[in-house]
């Protein structure tokens, strides 16, 4: 939600980034304060994913231009496991699955790390199974999960759930949610953005990346930004989204080529 | 084979066997003689023979060994890390030899038949049941080290589980080096008969500390199912990485028994593992899995060999390599499906790790098939971290080194998972845990 005293979170700047050398960000600029949630929309292609796994740090990714600045620090100076540490979460459109390796295990790991880092006590594994266990309520997660490999045999819901359940333990400042409604059934669907709307508060923002209008009827976004070819072209309100739903995008691109005279 | 050193070497290895004492049975002599026989004309092998063409054991030979002395100053308290809460049956060999005062021979009350016990004693008592099997299985025309082990037959572990008996607890087979610049030969027979269910741990460790002089094991292992019986055989090699480590294990399968392996390689600067499974009758079935963990200069080479001797049999092999520093890893496995073994049902996979550009592997699945209808699937794969598991770590608050080695740990954990006992299990997920943390 929009208030009066929120404070500037995520700054982005003439942000470019290219893979393998091909250009897919061509000059991003946003800004989130805190409080708020940004949808952003698009095509595949449009370069909204890219987006957000440059947010996270993703490896695969150059940055040849622009800023982000993020509670005041230049973001795109940090590593990934700093950037999580320094509040920013990315819950994955497919989410890794590692057998081997317990998902209590991971998510005690995880927990602990961010939590060493903000100076705060971590939890040995007896603590930490009923605090992740209270947390696994508000997603209505079987505890079975936690024995279970990460991710290892999850169904689409399942590996979803898993995901908005580390924003739970982890708590970020800026959470951003990439296609977290592909692969969901309206079940599914509901519990998880019920959980979302749960852990938005005054002093956090959240960031929705989406193809699809379904998972705002759930989750409100104060500002809706539609991307094309790299670069945000329109931004409203929700009712945008909406307009997408019954228009799909091709409209938006028109009116832009219009606007600038192409 | 060819000739890399004289066999003045290959004598100065029998040092010491003259002098074993004689056994009442004329038979078990005998054993001890032919294979006398094959140490002497057998040569030791090199590169240049196919089997070994990647495992340089020259370093082996320039050192001498000699027979492991007894040694009465070992207490308990030096032997207690290394044993299994659910192993009510432990048979400790030390340096090759049989220490009663640290085994516990008898399991529950009621397993009445089911023998236990060291091969010394066996032999005389039960000769029947140990005579058709013991260096029937693990031949050793032509294997060297198996001659070398055979010549040397004295103590070992001898497990008989009865017909139908399920043998709860695991059997620990504890072998303990303790002395450098010795070898010690340690043997092991395991007979289930029709309809039991038996698990067993071969486990090799050493006193030692790391860095000491090497030493030599030399182990034979042979294993006998008979009609439905069930084996489960856990094997952990974590001998000092000074060491070597030479083990060979034969398998039998009678009708519709079932064999379950996991094997695991830690240790040893050099070692090689030689498991040969034949499934003799049909619808036998055998899980042979195995990680080999290796670090440094060390060399960890496996080969095996799952024979369908007969139709409807079904074997499936799991086996990883993680090779870091300028380690080097071997896997030859071999399947093969003899004529008239329709219906076999086969699988076989092998993935390695290399987590550094010196590190090395090997591999080389080898499917000789005699027969049309039948199902054999075969993958090697050879490679990195992946790097979307390594960002999704780092994504997590993880740092790079950290997710590096969960997922490492992660990889060898799939293998570890399959021992069928819990304390060990844990006990090798610490010890993964610690050696992908060195890096």
């Amino acid at each position: 939600m929009i208030h009066q005293d929120s404070r500037k979170l995520l700054e982005i700047r003439g942000l470019r980034a290219t893979v393998s050398g091909i250009e897919i960000l061509k000059g991003i600029d946003l800004t989130v304060r805190s409080g708020e949630i940004h949808a952003i929309m698009g095509t595949n292609g449009s370069g909204k994913s890219t987006l957000a796994k440059v947010l996270a740090g993703h490896n695969a990714y150059t940055v040849t231009a622009g800023s982000v600045v993020f509670e005041g620090n230049d973001l795109l100076g940090l590593e990934p496991e700093e950037r999580a540490r320094a509040g920013v979460f990315l819950a994955f459109q497919y989410p890794i699955e590692i057998p081997g390796v317990s998902n209590s295990h991971f998510l005690r790991l995880a927990y602990n790390t961010v939590q060493a880092q903000r100076g705060k006590d971590e939890l040995d594994p007896l603590e930490f199974e009923d605090f992740v266990r209270e947390k696994m309520k508000l997603l209505d997660m079987n505890p079975d999960f936690l024995d279970r490999g990460v991710n290892e045999g999850f169904s689409g819901g399942e590996k979803k759930r898993n995901e908005i359940l580390q924003m739970a333990l982890l708590e970020p400042r800026l959470a951003i949610l990439d296609e977290t409604d592909s692969g969901l059934d309206i079940d599914a669907l509901r519990i998880v953005t019920t959980g979302v709307n749960k852990l938005a508060t005054r002093d956090n923002a959240i960031i929705l990346v989406t193809h699809y209008q379904r998972m705002l009827n759930y989750i409100v976004p104060d500002y809706v930004h539609v991307m094309q070819g790299g670069r945000i072209i329109k931004t409203g309100g929700k009712e945008l989204a909406l307009d997408l739903e019954t228009r799909g995008y091709d409209w938006v691109g028109a009116e832009r080529r219009s606007a600038i005279g192409a | 084979m060819s000739m890399v050193t004289g066999n003045s070497y290959l004598d100065s290895l029998l040092q010491g066997q003259p002098q074993l004492p004689p056994s009442p049975l004329a038979w078990f002599n005998q054993l001890r003689a032919s294979a006398v026989d094959r140490v002497g004309t057998l040569k030791l092998p090199t590169t240049r023979d196919e089997d070994w063409r990647f495992t340089d054991i020259t370093p082996l030979a320039k050192l001498s060994f000699q027979p492991a002395r007894v040694i009465s100053t070992l207490q308990a308290t030096d032997l207690e890390r290394f044993y299994l809460d659910e192993a009510a049956i432990r048979l400790v060999f030390v340096d090759g030899t049989y220490m009663p005062q640290f085994s516990t021979q008898q399991g529950k009350a009621g397993e009445s038949g089911l023998i236990i016990t060291d091969l010394s004693a066996a032999v005389p008592r039960h000769a029947a049941a140990i005579e058709p099997h013991l260096g029937r299985h693990a031949g050793f025309e032509d294997n060297l080290f198996a001659a070398l082990n055979t010549a040397f037959l004295q103590h070992g572990a001898v497990i008989v589980a009865p017909r139908n008996a399920a043998v709860e607890a695991p059997v620990h087979v504890l072998s303990v080096s303790t002395q450098p610049g010795a070898a010690s030969h340690p043997r092991c027979l395991l007979i289930a008969e029709s309809g039991s269910a038996v698990t067993i741990v071969e486990d090799y460790v050493t006193l030692g500390q790391e860095g000491e002089e090497a030493y030599v094991t030399n182990a034979v292992t042979e294993i006998v199912l008979k009609d439905n019986a069930q084996v489960d055989h856990v094997r952990i090699q974590r001998d000092s990485t000074q060491a070597f480590h030479i083990g060979n294990c034969a398998v039998s399968l009678a009708r519709a028994s079932r064999y379950r392996s996991v094997s695991v390689a830690l240790g040893a600067r050099i070692s090689r593992y030689d498991l040969n499974v034949l499934l003799a009758d049909e619808g036998a079935e055998c899980t042979v899995d195995g990680l080999a963990l290796i670090s440094g200069r060390q060399l960890a080479d496996t080969h095996t060999c799952i024979d369908h001797a007969r139709p409807s049999c079904t074997s499936r092999q799991a086996h990883k390599c993680i090779v870091d520093g300028a380690g080097h890893a071997v896997f030859n496995g071999k399947i093969v499906v003899r004529a008239g073994a329709q219906h076999t049902d086969s699988a076989q996979s092998n993935r390695s790790l290399l987590l550094n550009a010196k590190a090395r592997v090997d591999t080389k699945p080898q499917l000789e098939i005699f027969a049309d209808d039948v199902k054999c699937a075969h993958g090697a794969t050879v490679g990195q971290l992946d790097n979307e598991e390594l960002f999704y770590l780092e994504s997590r608050g993880l740092s790079g080194l950290a997710a590096r080695n969960l997922l490492t740990y992660a990889f060898g954990a799939e293998i570890i998972d399959r021992i069928p006992v819990a304390s060990l299990k844990h006990r090798l997920e610490q010890t993964v845990l610690e050696q992908t943390k060195r890096n």
